[in-house]
C-alpha cells in the first residue's frame, strides 16, 4: 500500500462494521478506489457487527433458510408498531423495499446463512441467521473486499475532518501517536453510534449512565457523529432513545455481547432494589419486549433490578453466561441479593396471592395472569412456590444509540439548511435514527447497515467519478 | 460446573467454554458439537469427552467467535477440545497404564519397537544364514525364506490380536459412557464418518488461519482413511489367498492383494504427509500443546508402513529385499502395538460419538 496520506481516494469509508464493509464493497464494485479506516485493532474489527446473529429482510417466499414469506407490508407494520410511528415513512419503506435484494447480495459477497435451529427468539420466518454469527459474516465481507482491492487500515481512528460548506475534503486519522491527513473525493460515515461514550450518554441520562453496561464494542464513541454534527449535519433522533435490554449485572462494562442477555423475565417477577415490582413482566412475548426492559431498569434506583423465579421456570429459557443466584427460601435469596428480606417476602406473597389459575403455555399469550395487582402480570403468571428460588441481577445493557445524521434515500447526509451534502454519506447506526425513532425489532440493525451501506457505496462511487 | 468427577484442567476449561457457547449458540450450524451441547444445560465429564470426540478441530468456530482471545472470555473451542480428546484416548485406553507409556513419547516408543523387531528378524536370519538375508529370492514363498510363514503368523497374529483386544476394551469403555443406540443411528453415523461430514468447517472447509478456508484436510484425511482400508483389504485378501486358495506371496503386481495394497499404500503416502503439512499450517493458537506424541507416532507408522511396503514391491527381486522386509515387518508390528493408544482410536471413538449424536437427535440425551 502506498502511503494513504499521499493519495486521493474516491471513497473514504470510516468504520469497519457491516455498514462500512457493505459500502466499501459496493463502492469498489462501482469502480471507486476505496480506503477503509477502522479505529479498532484487527481482532476487534467490525464494531457491534461482531456480536450480531441475524438480519431482517423482506422476502416473498420461504427459502432454504427462511421458513416462510415476510412481505414488505408486514415488515412495515412491524416497524411501525415497534417505533410507535416514530419513523421516516418514506425512507423506511424505501429501506424495506431494498432489503428484498439484500439477502442475495450478501450471499454474493461470500456470507453464508444457516437454518435457524434453536434459541427462544423464534425468528425463523423473518430473520436470516449468519452461519457462525456476525464475526463469520465480517470475515467473509473483509475477504471479499480485500480481494476486490479495498484497502483497510486498522488502529486508524478518525479524530477530525476538514469539511467546508457540507463538502468533505479530508479526515484527520490518529495512528499510534501520529495524526495523518487523508484526502478523498467522498466520505461514507459508518462509524456507529456513541453508546460507548459514557460522558456523552451522561449529557442526557445524568449520573445513571455510569451504571449502564455497553453490550458491544468500546470503539463506538461517536467521534465521527460529533464531527459531522459540528460541521452542520442535520441531527435526527432523540438522544435518549437507544436500544437497551436488561442484561446480567455481572457482565463486563464493554463487549460482553449476546451471552449476558436474560430472557427469563416473562417467567418470573422483576423487582428493584427495594424489592418492589415496577412493570408487567408478562405484557407480551419476549422478542417484542426485550428492548423495553433496558429502559425500565434504567429508570429504577441505582439502575439495578432482580429477576426472581422458581425451580418450575428454571429450564424454560436460554441458558446464560452467569449462574443464577440460588436460595432454598425467599428469605435466603433476599439475603444473598442484599435485599430487604421482609420486603421481598411480601412482594412475592402478594404476587402469589394475585395469581389466577390458568393453563400455562409459553408459546401463546396464555391465560395465566394476576388479578387486582399493580402492576399486573398479564400472562405466564405462576406462583413462585417451588424451591429452590433463583435470581439474576440485571442492569441496562446499551446496544446502540439512535441520535444520528439525517439522510435522504441515496444515503446522502442532509445539512441543517435542508440541502444534501456535496459528497458525504452515512450508513448504519450513525443514521439509524432516521428509521428508528424509538423501539427496536430484532435484526433491523443489520438491515439498516446493509441497505444504506450498499446504497452509500454505490452513490459515493458515482459521485467520485463525476 | 459439573465436570467434578475428574479435575483435569482441560475438562474444567471445556466445561467453562460449553457454558459460554451454550449461552451464545452462534456456531450451532457449523458442526455436531454445538447441537449436541444444546441438548443439555450442564455437562458431565463424559459429555465433554463425547463432545471432544465429535470435534474435528477444523478451527471454524475459533475464527468465527467474537470471544476468542484476546477477548476476556477467552473462548478457544478447538484447542480445548483437542486436549480433552487426547486425554480421552488415555482415559478410555486398556490397559490404562499402557496409555501412559505412549502419552508423551509415542513416536520414540513406536520407532524403538519397529527397529527392535526389524533388527530381531534381520539378526535372526543373518545369524542362521547370512546369505539368505542378502540373497535374491523370487517366486511364491520368497518372503518365507526369511521368516517362515508360521513364525510370521505367530508374531503378527499375536500383535494384531492384542491390538484388537485392547481396541475393543477401549471402545467398550467409551461406549459405557453413552447409551445404547438403534441401527439407524449406526447407519447415519456411518454415512457421516465415511464422508467426513463435519470436517468442513460448516461448508467451506477448514480454517487455515487468517480466515482463509480450504478443504485440503478433508482430502488428505480421505486419502489416509481409504488408503488404510485398502491396505486392510489387501492383507485380508492375501490371507484368504494363503489359506483358502493355497497361493503364497509374493503375488504378481496385477493381482488383487498387490493392486489393493499399492493403491492403499499410495494413499497412505500422500495422506499422512498432507495431514502433517496441513497441521503445520493451522493457526497455532487452536492446537493443543504438548500432545504430539501419539498423534505423530500413528501417522509416522502409517507412512513408514506404506513406504517400506511399496519399496518392497519395487525392490523385492533384488538383494535389498531381506532388509526391507525385516524393516517393513518391524514397522507393521509397531503399528499394531500403537493402534490402541494413539490417533488411530480417534476414528473409532468419533464414529461412536456420531452414533450417539444420531441417537440423541432422535430421542434426546
Ligand atoms: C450483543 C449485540 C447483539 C446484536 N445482535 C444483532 C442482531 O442479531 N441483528 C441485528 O440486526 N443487529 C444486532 N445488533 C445491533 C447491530 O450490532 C448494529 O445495529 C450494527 O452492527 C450496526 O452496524 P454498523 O456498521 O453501523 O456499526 P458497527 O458494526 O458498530 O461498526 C462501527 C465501526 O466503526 C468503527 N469506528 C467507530 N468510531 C470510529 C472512528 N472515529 N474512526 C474509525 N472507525 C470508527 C468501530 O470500530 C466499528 O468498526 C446487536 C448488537 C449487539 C451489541
Ligand atoms: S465458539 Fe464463540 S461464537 Fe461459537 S458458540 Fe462458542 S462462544 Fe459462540
Ligand atoms: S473446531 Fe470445528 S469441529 Fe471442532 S467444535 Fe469447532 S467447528 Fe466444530
Amino acid at each position: 500500500m502506498t502511503d494513504p496520506s499521499e493519495r486521493m481516494y474516491d471513497a473514504l469509508i470510516v468504520g469497519g462494521g457491516n455498514a462500512a464493509m457493505c459500502a466499501a464493497i459496493s463502492a469498489r464494485r462501482g469502480g471507486a478506489s476505496v480506503l477503509v479506516l477502522e479505529a479498532a485493532p484487527k481482532f476487534y474489527r467490525g464494531g457491534n457487527t461482531r456480536h450480531t446473529r441475524n438480519m431482517r429482510c423482506a422476502h416473498d417466499s420461504a427459502t432454504e433458510t427462511l421458513t416462510g414469506p415476510y412481505t414488505e407490508a408486514e415488515f412495515w407494520t412491524d416497524l411501525h408498531q415497534v417505533t410507535g410511528g416514530q419513523t421516516d415513512e418514506e425512507l423506511a419503506k424505501h429501506m424495506i423495499a431494498e432489503s428484498k435484494e439484500m439477502l442475495g447480495w450478501i450471499v454474493e459477497q461470500g456470507v453464508r446463512f444457516q437454518p435457524s435451529l434453536g434459541g427462544t427468539l423464534s425468528l425463523g420466518r423473518t430473520n436470516s441467521f449468519f452461519l457462525g454469527g456476525g464475526r463469520a459474516m465480517l470475515n467473509a465481507l473483509y475477504r471479499t473486499a480485500e480481494s476486490l482491492g479495498v484497502e483497510v487500515l486498522y488502529d486508524a481512528e478518525v479524530v477530525g475532518a476538514d469539511i467546508r460548506d457540507g463538502m468533505f475534503l479530508a479526515a484527520s486519522v490518529k495512528r499510534g501517536s501520529k495524526i495523518k491527513r487523508i484526502r478523498a473525493k467522498t466520505l461514507v460515515a459508518a462509524a456507529g453510534g456513541f453508546e460507548a461514550n459514557i460522558d456523552w450518554l451522561k449529557q442526557y441520562w445524568g449520573d445513571p449512565a455510569d451504571n449502564f453496561l455497553i453490550r458491544g464494542t468500546p470503539y463506538n464513541r461517536g467521534t465521527v457523529l460529533r464531527i459531522l454534527l459540528d460541521a452542520g449535519a442535520h441531527p435526527i433522533g432523540d438522544p435518549t432513545q437507544c436500544h437497551a435490554v436488561a442484561i446480567d449485572a455481572r457482565a463486563p462494562k464493554f463487549d460482553g455481547g449476546i451471552i449476558t442477555r436474560l430472557d427469563c423475565v416473562v417467567f418470573g417477577i422483576v423487582v428493584n432494589k427495594h424489592a418492589q415490582r415496577f412493570d408487567d413482566e408478562g405484557a407480551d412475548f419476549w422478542p417484542k419486549r426485550y428492548a423495553v426492559w433496558g429502559r425500565l431498569v434504567a429508570a429504577q434506583p441505582d439502575q439495578i433490578a432482580y429477576i426472581v423465579f422458581d425451580k418450575s421456570a428454571s429450564t424454560l429459557f436460554m441458558p446464560s453466561l452467569f449462574p443464577a443466584i440460588e436460595g432454598q427460601t425467599i428469605a435466603e435469596l433476599a439475603a444473598k441479593l442484599g435485599l430487604d428480606t421482609a420486603a421481598l417476602e411480601q412482594t412475592v406473597a402478594r404476587f402469589n396471592a394475585a395469581v389466577r389459575p390458568g393453563t400455562f403455555d409459553s408459546t401463546v399469550l396464555d391465560d395465566c395472569r394476576t388479578e387486582g395487582l399493580v402492576p399486573p402480570k398479564s400472562h405466564w403468571a405462576r406462583a413462585l412456590a417451588t424451591p429452590p428460588f433463583y435470581a439474576y441481577p440485571v442492569r441496562p445493557g446499551i446496544t446502540f444509540t439512535y441520535l444520528g445524521t439525517k439522510v435522504d434515500k441515496t444515503a446522502r447526509i442532509l445539512m441543517q439548511d435542508g440541502k444534501p451534502s456535496a459528497n458525504m454519506f452515512a450508513a448504519g447506526e450513525i443514521m439509524a435514527g432516521n428509521v428508528l425513532g424509538k423501539g427496536y425489532a430484532a435484526g433491523i440493525g443489520m438491515t439498516i447497515g446493509s441497505v444504506f451501506g450498499r446504497i452509500a457505496g454505490r452513490e459515493a462511487a458515482k459521485r467520485a467519478s463525476n | 460446573m459439573q465436570a467434578t468427577e475428574t479435575t483435569s484442567p482441560a475438562l474444567i476449561e471445556a466445561d467453562r467454554l460449553m457454558v459460554v457457547c451454550n449461552s451464545c449458540r452462534y456456531c450451532e450450524g457449523i458442526c455436531a458439537v454445538f447441537p449436541a451441547m444444546e441438548m443439555r444445560r450442564s455437562f458431565t465429564a463424559a459429555d465433554l469427552r463425547y463432545f471432544a470426540n465429535l470435534c474435528h478441530g477444523c478451527g471454524a468456530c475459533y475464527d468465527d467467535c467474537q470471544f476468542s482471545p484476546p477477548h476476556e472470555f477467552n473462548v478457544n473451542v478447538p484447542k480445548v477440545m483437542a486436549q480433552v480428546r487426547a486425554e480421552s484416548y488415555a482415559h478410555y485406553a486398556w490397559p490404562r497404564a499402557a496409555a501412559k507409556i505412549f502419552e508423551h513419547n509415542g513416536l520414540a516408543v513406536a520407532l524403538t519397537a519397529a527397529l527392535g523387531v526389524a533388527a530381531f528378524v534381520a539378526g535372526f536370519v543373518a545369524w542362521t544364514d547370512p546369505s539368505v538375508l542378502f540373497g535374491t529370492h523370487t517366486g511364491p514363498g520368497a518372503f518365507y525364506r526369511l521368516m517362515p510363514h508360521n513364525a510370521m503368523v505367530l508374531l503378527f497374529g499375536a500383535a494384531f490380536s492384542y491390538a484388537l483386544l485392547a481396541l475393543a476394551m477401549g471402545l467398550r469403555n467409551f461406549w459405557r459412557d453413552g447409551k445404547g443406540a438403534e441401527a439407524a443411528a449406526y447407519a447415519a453415523a456411518g454415512h457421516d464418518a465415511a464422508t467426513l461430514r463435519y470436517l468442513d468447517g460448516g461448508g467451506a472447509g477448514c480454517q487455515d488461519g487468517d480466515g482463509a478456508e480450504s478443504d485440503n484436510r478433508r482430502l488428505f484425511h480421505h486419502l489416509t482413511l481409504y488408503g488404510f482400508l485398502l491396505c486392510l483389504a489387501s492383507t485380508t485378501t492375501a490371507t484368504l489367498y494363503h489359506y483358502v486358495l493355497g497361493r503364497e506371496a509374493p503375488y504378481p503386481w496385477y493381482d488383487v492383494p498387490v493392486v489393493l495394497g499399492t493403491l492403499g499404500g499410495l494413499g497412505l503416502l500422500v495422506g499422512p504427509i498432507g495431514l502433517m503439512r496441513e497441521k503445520a499450517k493451522r493457526d497455532p493458537a487452536t492446537k493443543a500443546t504438548g500432545l504430539v506424541g501419539m498423534e505423530t507416532a500413528f501417522v509416522a507408522m502409517l507412512f513408514l508402513t506404506s513406504l517400506s511396503g511399496l519399496a518392497l514391491l519395487v525392490l523385492r527381486e533384488t538383494p535389498a529385499m531381506g532388509l526391507l522386509l525385516a524393516f517393513h515387518l518391524g514397522v507393521v508390528f509397531a503399528l499394531f502395538l500403537t493402534l490402541p493408544y494413539g490417533k488411530f482410536v480417534h476414528g473409532l471413538y468419533r464414529y461412536l460419538a456420531l452414533v450417539r449424536y444420531a441417537q440423541e437427535r432422535k430421542s434426546g440425551p
